[in-house]
């Protein structure tokens, strides 16, 4: 695994994600969400996991964020900026990373190097996905229909 | 002899190569990819230019009149001439526009339509980049390319862009479930998603003669048909061109881009297509194999890129010959009668490897298919609902 | 400095966080579900590497457990946007602190 591969990758992402959290626009701080998901996939790439990573690029950006820049679209009313922004978020926020630091560091068993594995190809996906998984995939499936149907419900016009 | 002259590609990238034979294995890969990277970009830029002009001459041609002949031989210098035009012209950005978003539209939409290049294989042993999970790699890059419509009309601040952006994304996301869900029986059959391995899938004669390609069977020559035209609306082009339809809304999400990033939409838009008949000729008509074994000495390129030219100048034909459709009638086409055809392969494609992939299961695959087309047609017929057309001033 | 299994957990931490911060400290409602998604994606992150560096990695529970995350993720996000939708029709306004109907 690439170390200089992984630094890039973690400061494009970071950088990213900070700047979703903290722009002022709707519009920027949406499409700034996708290139965060970019870097988050090419995490997935180097992690060895790629067809996760596809299937995160196809779902995340491909449909998550479409979804919210049409719906910032349906909801505008001029008024571009968010205006108010809650500091004691970011006390919360800083707060949290900290615990989470600590317990990171604190734990021995965590300093390994990544062993070889071999590589996950789809066949093996699909193989697992249909014998050992295959009734999760099937309430996947229902949640899904489920979702679709229930926001379809939600957003359509009430009949006068 | 005839081996040779179909790997010279091959062998001429492994000459390059082989002046860095000392450097550490990162600088061999990286080059290796550079020069992959080249060679696509030079053929199918070349390509791009070529077609501009040969659609102009082709439709000039169905439309009973010279195309472009000025310019160099037949006019086919045409694409100097346009690309000098385009790189003088004024590049205007209107003064309340989103600048970053405004420039980055078009470079987004250009970089994943070339990204989708890479992972077809183009001749015996060309495939620039080999992902365990091409197709997917393929469709996750095309469901990119709507967010990039999304910047490009957004970012003009415009409401006919905004508009424009927000059909074209409509009727892009409709079709992208049939243009995935027709793949599905080759994955299903071939059992991989790498395109090497549905090629090589397809290899062979039946009764010597007739090659095993996917689309001499029932549903994958139903699946062919969709996928086309899947394919059609994806690269925005007529019959279903209301994205840029110009008497409609000026030039939808394109309105606002002059110059130089308007000749990029505009090479995005063929380099989608000759991705997408790439990927048509890949899954469906065999790749690089010949059709005859007797051809069999012509180099797998050549055949691969007639394929590809076979199914552009279909496109340019069905541009010249069919007039637009409504945006309404695009969508009931896509969810009420593609989707069901669409899922029906599947099925088919099932019953056709369950019965023996003989003559049994062909008859069977067929039953199916024709059984659901006739079922929807008579469900989905519209003509006896609306009354006959008066005219009030036609005489 | 080769990255291992810490080095991961801290930059999905810090993704995370940068989530909690998105989710807490905005009041436009679509803001915090964007910062519900990052968060989501976070411990996707967090489910690979583990996964990677397991010392039994033929197991593919951790891929496995991520994948079915997107998937319910995007289901989420549906459902989530079309609430935003639907609350902006009756009340002209995305802004979560003006939601205060049910407030006792």
């Amino acid at each position: 695994m690439n170390s200089v591969a992984f630094i890039i990758i973690a400061i494009f992402t970071l950088a990213a994600a900070l700047a979703t959290a903290t722009l002022q626009k709707l519009m920027h701080a949406a499409l700034s969400f996708a290139v965060a998901f970019v870097g988050i996939a090419a995490f997935f790439f180097l992690l060895g996991a790629e067809f996760v990573g596809l299937v995160q690029i196809f779902v995340y950006i491909g449909a998550v964020a479409v979804l919210i820049v049409f719906t910032i679209l349906l909801t505008r009313r001029d008024v571009e900026k968010d205006r108010g922004f809650n500091w004691s978020g970011v006390v919360v926020a800083i707060a949290v990373f900290g615990g989470l630091i600590l317990a990171i560091l604190k734990t021995q068993s965590l300093s390994g190097a990544a062993l070889e594995t071999p590589a996950l190809t789809v066949k093996f996906i699909g193989e697992v996905l249909m014998t050992s998984y295959v009734w999760p995939l099937q309430c996947v499936g229902l949640l899904l229909t489920a979702a679709l149907i229930g926001a379809l419900i939600l957003v359509m016009e009430e009949k006068r | 002899m005839s081996i040779s002259v179909d790997q010279i590609f091959v062998i001429g990238k492994r000459w390059l190569l082989s002046w860095l034979t000392g450097a550490p294995s990162w600088v061999t890969q990286i080059g290796s990819s550079l020069v992959n990277i080249f060679a696509l970009l030079g053929v199918f830029l070349t390509l791009f230019a070529l077609m501009s002009v040969l659609e102009r001459k082709i439709l000039g041609r169905i439309q009973n009149r010279y195309g472009p002949n000025r310019v160099g031989p037949f006019g086919l210098f045409q694409p100097i001439a346009d690309g000098i035009k385009m790189l003088i012209k004024e590049d205007i950005v209107p003064a309340r526009a989103d600048k970053i978003v405004h420039f980055l539209a078009p470079v987004m939409i250009a970089a994943t339509a070339i990204l989708a290049l890479g992972i077809i294989p183009y001749g015996r042993g060309m495939t620039p980049f080999t992902i365990d999970g091409g197709i997917l790699f393929f469709f996750a890059v095309g469901s990119t390319t709507e967010l990039a419509v999304f910047m490009a009309g957004w970012g003009s601040n415009n409401k006919f862009s905004m508009l424009g952006a927000m059909r074209a994304i409509a009727q892009m996301i409709s079709y992208e479930l049939p243009l995935i869900i027709t793949v599905l029986p080759v994955v299903m059959i071939v059992g991989s998603l790498t395109p090497d391995t549905i090629v090589a899938a397809q290899d062979g004669y039946a009764f010597g003669l007739v090659p095993r390609w996917f689309v001499f069977t029932p549903w994958g020559a139903a699946a062919f048909v969709l996928f086309f035209v899947s394919g059609l609306v994806e690269s925005n082009r007529t019959p279903f061109d209301v994205p840029e339809g110009e008497s409609e809304i000026v030039a939808g999400h394109m309105t606002e881009y002059s110059g130089f990033k308007y000749a990029t939409f505009f090479m995005a838009e063929y380099i989608g297509m000759f991705a997408i008949t790439g990927l048509a000729a890949t899954l469906f008509l065999g790749g690089w194999h010949a059709p005859l074994r007797a051809l069999e000495f012509v180099p797998s390129y050549v055949w691969f890129f007639a394929k590809l030219s076979a199914l552009l100048f279909v496109y340019i034909w069905l541009r010249g010959t069919l007039p637009r459709t409504r945006v309404d009638q695009i969508m009931n086409f896509a969810w009420k009668f593609m989707l069901p055809m669409a899922f029906t392969c599947i099925v088919a494609a099932a019953v056709w490897h369950y019965a023996g992939r003989g003559l049994c299961g062909w008859l069977w695959s067929l039953a199916v298919i024709a059984v659901t087309y006739f079922t929807l047609s008579i469900l989905l017929d519209t003509r006896r609902k609306f009354a006959p057309r008066t005219y009030r001033f036609a005489e | 400095m080769t990255p291992t299994l810490q080095l991961f957990l801290v930059v999905s931490a810090a993704l995370f966080c940068i989530g909690l911060l998105a989710a807490l400290s905005r009041r436009h409602a679509i803001f915090i579900l964007i910062g519900i998604e990052m968060m989501l994606a976070a411990a996707n992150l967090n489910f690979i590497a583990f996964w990677r560096f397991s010392p039994e990695a033929h197991q593919p529970t951790g891929v496995m457990v991520a994948i079915f995350s997107i998937a319910i993720a995007a289901a989420e996000a549906a459902v989530g946007l079309a609430l935003v939708i639907s609350v902006y029709r009756h009340y002209r306004t995305t802004n979560v602190d003006q939601l205060d109907q049910l407030k006792g």
